[in-house]
């Protein structure tokens, strides 16, 4: 079952499209990374999955075909918004009684145990709460829906790095114990290696990299050698990015797999995601998605334009 | 795992009722303003009211009319609570009610981005868009209505036939100000009041301006009701008789010669040549200028024509302008599920 389907999706506000041709499945059972920087798409691509906004050309379905926004699929998914937001004049207790009384399942014993855990009070009013601590009740009403999907929306921006941790962790228990399938935009890169199993780059409102984090991780790799020999060695290659030093260049190289011996005088490494995710947002021409049998061995196509 | 959608591809919706707690829970305050509101006014108009009736009563029931002390029991029903007797005081009530309640229920929502949270709960948008909507609609047109169920009351005593000869002042039903304060068209306004803001409130999606667009709003629609719409429900009717009955409505007058429409007003220079003012002190004291000006123009064949609604069409008057306002309520409101329905993020 996919969590999120999209197929020639696009999204236009006025003139300018936030997203276009997007086409996209996500298996279900992953914590997905949306990356991408600011104004790439994101939170458009979140909106029109978890049916806040309708889109301009396309279509998507959520939780193996459901229409988004249509109350199966609000059934199945929380979603908590940018910055969190909640009823500042409410108390945490009134939230959760808000949240009970609008969806069909709400785990009260868990939400409640949960807050205890984190010291939040549930007599006080949200906006009272730290930023860290509304982010924590918003995570954790959403997760007492047990929802099969859970979408966040740049969850720990505004974040402190204890707040930022601890936030991730609830995320990745409720992934780990409970197989809620997450799917979390962030323009934080360095969370993701954490944290993320699935990555979807976007890049000027298309999708640019795709797919299972090993796989691509084992897909491609760094290879350094001598700026001399750069264009020679270069010209077999499957080359994502080059970083050209005086005497060093850098290549992020596609290799499809395939572990072939590189010449005397150069040296192979393996990428990092992060390293992976910078190297193709400063190639937004590069792209690397599922071919057409995508699924069971996630076998990737380049495309060099 | 199952790659079909499971048997929940069509789940059921939630109930109605638990909109109840929700709705009350979020806007308990603005509820509770209006409460105490009304309810302070209608503590007010109770006691001020049982003055104005007792005052009526003696005044009304005091033999033989226009003796000295029956002028005097007139006189003090007269001069009571004159500010409140056009009723102009009570016209910007239904305004406020629907603009404070109306116009942040959704522009709150937007302007604050927790429309992202309430909207993907399981209870589903349009539901609960439709939820708030007819809760909050029914509550603020119940508490109106009950309120001008205690106006109708009020204002009772200045509508009763036969005021005029006993001195006593005498209202038309269908008087601008008073006409929109009772019976179903004081509820019919709050209500419309309401939709304007609900309206308001999703295409400007600030609370602030939301409230002011919804206030100018109420305010341009009541007025082009009084000034130009509410006389022409029925036709006028047109009478020869000067003396109409102080509870209708005169919507003009003007005179007639020969069947032929002569004039709206007398000119002056008519005036002083066929009806030259009597000379000072010559009639007797209470014989008013206009009187002798009506019977002098009588005299020269002139006839006054007057057009007015009687007080008697209150109740179809009443039915009319609550149809339309119901049925515009109703329009906003559905247009304002719709813009909620299709609205982007």
């Amino acid at each position: 079952m996919n969590v999120i389907e999209a197929s020639g999706l696009g999204k236009r506000y006025g003139g300018t499209w936030a997203l276009r041709e997007c086409s996209l499945a996500i298996p279900a059972g992953h914590v997905a990374a949306l990356v991408g920087p600011n104004g790439a798409g994101k939170t458009t691509l979140l909106n029109l999955a978890v049916g806040l906004m309708a889109p301009s050309a396309g279509s998507v379905t959520v939780l193996g075909g459901l229409p988004a926004g249509s109350l199966a699929a609000l059934d199945g998914i929380a979603f908590v918004a940018q910055d969190t937001p909640l009823y500042k004049n409410l108390s945490v207790a009134d939230m959760l009684h808000l949240t009970r009384n609008l969806n069909r399942r709400f785990d009260d014993r868990y939400v409640r145990s949960r807050l205890d855990d984190l010291g939040i009070p549930l007599q006080r009013k949200a906006a009272r709460l730290s930023g860290g601590q509304q982010a924590q009740l918003a995570l954790n009403l959403a997760l007492a829906r047990r929802p099969r999907l859970l979408v966040l929306d740049e969850p720990v921006a505004m974040l402190d790095p204890i707040a930022r941790h601890d936030f991730m962790a609830t995320v990745l228990t409720a992934a780990a114990d409970d197989g809620v399938s997450v799917l979390l935009s962030s323009h934080v890169l360095a969370e993701l290696e954490r944290v993320a199993d699935y990555l979807v780059l976007l890049s000027h409102g298309r999708v640019q990299v795709a797919g299972d984090v090993d796989d691509l991780l084992a897909c491609h790799r760094v290879v350094t050698g001598p700026t001399a020999q750069a264009d020679r060695y270069s010209e077999g290659l499957n080359v994502v990015h080059a970083r050209r030093g005086e005497a060093q260049v850098h290549f992020l190289v596609r290799t499809n797999g395939s572990a072939d011996p590189v010449p005397q005088g150069w040296e192979a490494h393996p990428v990092g995601l992060e390293e992976l995710a910078l190297a193709y947002l400063r190639e937004p021409g590069a792209a690397a998605l599922p071919g057409p049998a995508r699924g069971d061995d996630a076998q990737l196509s380049a495309a060099m334009q | 795992m199952p790659a079909r959608p499971e048997q929940n591809a069509s789940v059921r919706p939630l109930p109605w009722r638990r909109m109840i707690w929700v709705t009350w829970r979020q806007h308990r305050f603005a509820l509770t303003g209006v409460a105490v509101l009304l309810g302070g006014l209608a503590v007010y108009v109770w006691l001020v009211g049982r003055q104005l009736h007792h005052a009526y009563a003696l005044a009304s029931a005091c033999h033989p009319a226009g003796s000295p002390v029956c002028s005097v029991l007139a006189s003090s029903f007269q001069s009571m609570d004159v500010q409140l007797s056009n009723g102009f005081v009570w016209q910007p009530l239904p305004a406020l009610i629907g603009a404070f309640i109306g116009a942040p229920l959704l522009a709150r929502e937007l302007e604050t981005g927790t429309f992202r949270y309430a909207w993907t709960q399981g209870f589903g948008r349009r539901r609960w868009t439709l939820a708030k909507l007819v809760l909050l609609a029914t509550t603020v047109t119940a508490a109106a209505a009950a309120f001008s169920v205690l106006l109708s009351w009020y204002y009772q005593p200045y509508f009763t036939a036969g005021n005029q000869g006993r001195f006593l002042t005498a209202l038309s039903p269908l008087a601008s100000g008073l006409f929109d304060l009772r019976g179903v068209v004081f509820a019919a306004w709050t209500l419309a009041a309401f939709a304007i803001g609900a309206l308001a409130g999703v295409l400007i999606r600030r609370v602030v301006p939301a409230i002011v667009a919804t206030l100018v709003a109420y305010a341009g629609l009541a007025l082009a009701a009084a000034t130009f719409l509410r006389q022409h429900y029925l036709t006028a009717l047109v009478t020869k008789n000067v003396d109409v009955p102080g509870t209708a409505l005169v919507l003009s007058q003007w005179w007639t010669k020969g069947s032929q429409f002569a004039f709206g007003r007398a000119p002056i220079t008519l005036l002083q040549r066929i009806c030259p003012p009597p000379p000072p002190k010559a009639g007797p004291g209470n014989f008013s200028k206009s009187d002798f000006v009506g019977q002098c123009l009588s005299r020269h064949g002139y006839t006054q024509l007057t057009s007015y609604q009687p007080a008697s069409r209150f109740w179809s008057f009443q039915l009319i302008e609550g149809s339309w306002l119901l049925a515009l309520s109703l329009l906003l409101i559905g247009v304002t599920i719709w813009l909620v329905h299709r609205r982007t993020a």
